[in-house]
């Protein structure tokens, strides 16, 4: 195993622009990894969907001869990075991860992918994920369930949980998530990794093919607070092919987690969250997170505790408008423009064709949601469900503004426990759910959020995630304390978390 | 909030244009009501003085400029279509029996 796979995407950076190493390299050695412990739906971490060797090796070439010729697009030019299958890409297949969409290669690529790019980093391939992004677990994927490279019998989270597991396992230096109720901060927990859900409108949102319009947002995922800081003002800013997103220049990220590193947060006032601890979170996970909230105050910050009171409604108002965006989102896959087409004996119609296609292609995830979400939407309905959480999710946005009037950040663990077995949770969509509580909040109230990994829980040795909240737009904030407590914590471990998970050496 | 009976499920999947089987139905129906009966608790949180939020940031039509800009040929608009003729998309019968 080559040891350029253990650096972070900043040193690789580093390790271009000295010449020490090429892009072609960089890519080669981590298309490498890919085939030593990638493997399938059946074993191995199966963190990708495709992987775009020749495409990558080409870009990779491209990005090393214009480093030759004395021309660098961006600091990242000619880092690999993988990216989730929900967004589109260009010549390269997008599933979704759903078989309504096997084999669709989009003839456009996403904003964000088109920065990455232009930017000149290679993309490895796409990830793994849960069907239309539905799930926390990675295991909704119709082609079979990435697994946590920490213990290949659990979950990696999700539903990224592939750009988390390919992060984990050294596959890739990046990538890229999109987190509709956690789906990058989640996974980054249970996984040992950086994940960050940036401010809602604050990265474009064209070419995510939509889970949840007003929810979903891409991010970074990553193996430091820094590498995510650059990624993110990379695929930041203002994009006219999205009526989402807020003009506004993109904030300084990575000063302020160079900043951050060293380790001063004095005046920092930081507020607990009540409402996301005590019974039913798992004790290690507790433990941990009370290990970095004393941190933070060793590191010069106010700690108070912060009540938010409807942030117990979060889970069911969340529960309620995602499956009503979903079910108007997903009416697209109707077998007549793209995708699959299931056709029943006789002479059926466009209809019969429609509900065969969508019953065979869609999961019964997919089919959940749908079907609760075109039962909230319907008549006599509507005001009893959509509306009433479209009012709950008024009252979550006033609990964020009020706590953020006293404090400047709120912290929580990011996941009420760490990796759980797969197909522990497959029958039971409710306890699946409950995985992203604390996540779910900043969803609803356009927030941004970061998970920093806090350590190994002491029952199951298995990685627990620091989230830290701000105020939109205020997303340096997250940098400057992600990077203050993983430079601390990772003084205090003698070195990266994931330097402790195993090397997966010798195949699967 | 009420409890949805196999047979509404059956109709909801209509309306979603979902062909569900009887093992399907048999599976999912008691799963949605599970569901409904947890999301179902948010009833009366909120009084009749909140305005609802349908979105985090407040949006605004945004008009691009009456410009000519490229946009996909009919190839790349029909790459992914499951049948296409004389560049148009081939779909199956549209009217039904009655019509």
């Amino acid at each position: 195993m080559s040891e350029l796979i253990r650096k972070t995407a900043a040193e690789l950076a580093d390790a271009l622009a000295a010449g020490e190493t090429t892009s072609v390299e960089l890519t080669q050695v981590h298309l490498d990894r890919i085939a030593a412990v990638d493997g399938d739906a059946e074993a191995g971490v199966h963190a990708f969907l495709h992987v775009d060797a020749e495409g990558a090796l080409v870009q990779a070439a491209e990005s090393d001869a214009r480093r030759a010729a004395g021309e660098t697009r961006h600091l990242l030019d000619g880092v690999p990075i993988a990216v989730k299958d929900v967004l589109t890409t260009q010549g390269l297949p997008t599933t979704c991860g759903s078989k309504i969409l096997e084999g669709w290669v989009p003839p456009y690529d996403a904003t964000v992918v088109r920065k990455i790019k232009a930017a000149g980093l290679p993309i490895l391939g796409k990830t793994n994920m849960d069907e239309f992004a539905m799930g926390s677990s990675t295991e909704h994927s119709a082609y079979g369930p990435t697994r946590n490279p920490w213990d290949q019998t659990r979950i990696p989270g999700g539903s990224g949980g592939g750009s988390a597991a390919a992060v984990a396992a050294f596959e890739a230096p990046l990538a890229l998530g999109t987190d509709t109720g956690g789906s990058i901060r989640q996974p980054g927990a249970v996984t040992g990794t950086v994940g960050v859900k940036p401010t809602y409108g604050g990265v474009s949102r064209y070419g995510l093919v939509a889970l949840a319009n007003s929810l979903d947002q891409v991010g970074p995922v990553t193996r430091t607070v820094l590498d995510s800081a650059l990624l993110h003002e990379l695929i930041g800013g203002h994009d006219p092919l999205d009526s989402t997103s807020v003009d506004v220049p993109v904030g300084a990220y990575v000063e302020a987690a160079r900043q951050g590193a060293t380790g001063d947060l004095s005046g920092l006032r930081v507020g607990v969250i009540k409402e996301l601890a005590g019974d039913g979170w798992q004790p290690g996970v507790m433990q941990r997170f009370a290990e970095t909230v004393d941190l933070l105050k060793e590191l010069g910050a106010e700690v108070t505790e912060v009540s938010c009171p409807t942030f117990v409604h979060a889970m069911a108002t969340y529960y309620l408008i995602l499956p009503a965006e979903c079910s108007s989102n997903l009416a697209k896959f109707d077998a007549m423009r793209y995708g699959l087409r299931v056709v029943p004996d006789g002479d059926p119609s466009a209809e019969a064709v429609m509900k065969a296609t969508r019953d065979a292609g869609f999961g019964d995830e997919v089919k959940r949601r749908i079907m609760i979400g075109t039962y909230a939407l319907s008549s006599g309905y509507y005001d009893a469900y959509y509306g009433t959480a479209q009012k709950v999710r008024t009252l979550i946005s006033r609990d964020f503004a009020a706590a953020f009037e006293s404090v400047d950040v709120l912290v929580s663990p990011t996941s009420p426990t760490t990796a759980f077995p797969l197909g522990e949770k497959l029958d039971d969509p409710l306890a699946m759910y409950l995985q992203d509580l604390a996540t779910i909040p900043a969803n609803l109230a356009g927030v941004p959020g970061i998970s920093v990994p806090a350590g190994l829980a002491e029952e199951d040795g298995l990685p627990v995630g620091f989230q830290v909240l701000a105020p939109a737009l205020a997303d340096d904030r997250l940098y400057r304390v992600g990077a203050a407590v993983e430079a601390a914590l990772t003084s205090r471990w003698g070195g990266p978390i994931l330097a402790k998970a195993p090397t997966l050496e010798g195949g699967r | 909030m009420s409890q949805l009976s196999r047979d509404e499920v059956a109709h909801l999947a209509d309306l979603a244009r979902i062909d569900l089987d009887d093992a399907e139905l048999d599976h999912l129906a008691p799963q949605l009501n599970v569901i409904l009966e947890a999301v179902a608790s948010i009833s009366g949180v909120a009084g009749d003085d909140v305005p609802p939020t349908s979105h985090p940031v407040p949006l605004t039509n945004v008009f691009r400029e009456d410009v000519v800009v490229p946009g996909l040929t009919a190839e790349q608009a029909l790459s992914g279509a499951p049948e296409a003729e004389e560049q148009r998309f081939r779909v199956p019968r549209i009217l039904g029996d009655e019509q």
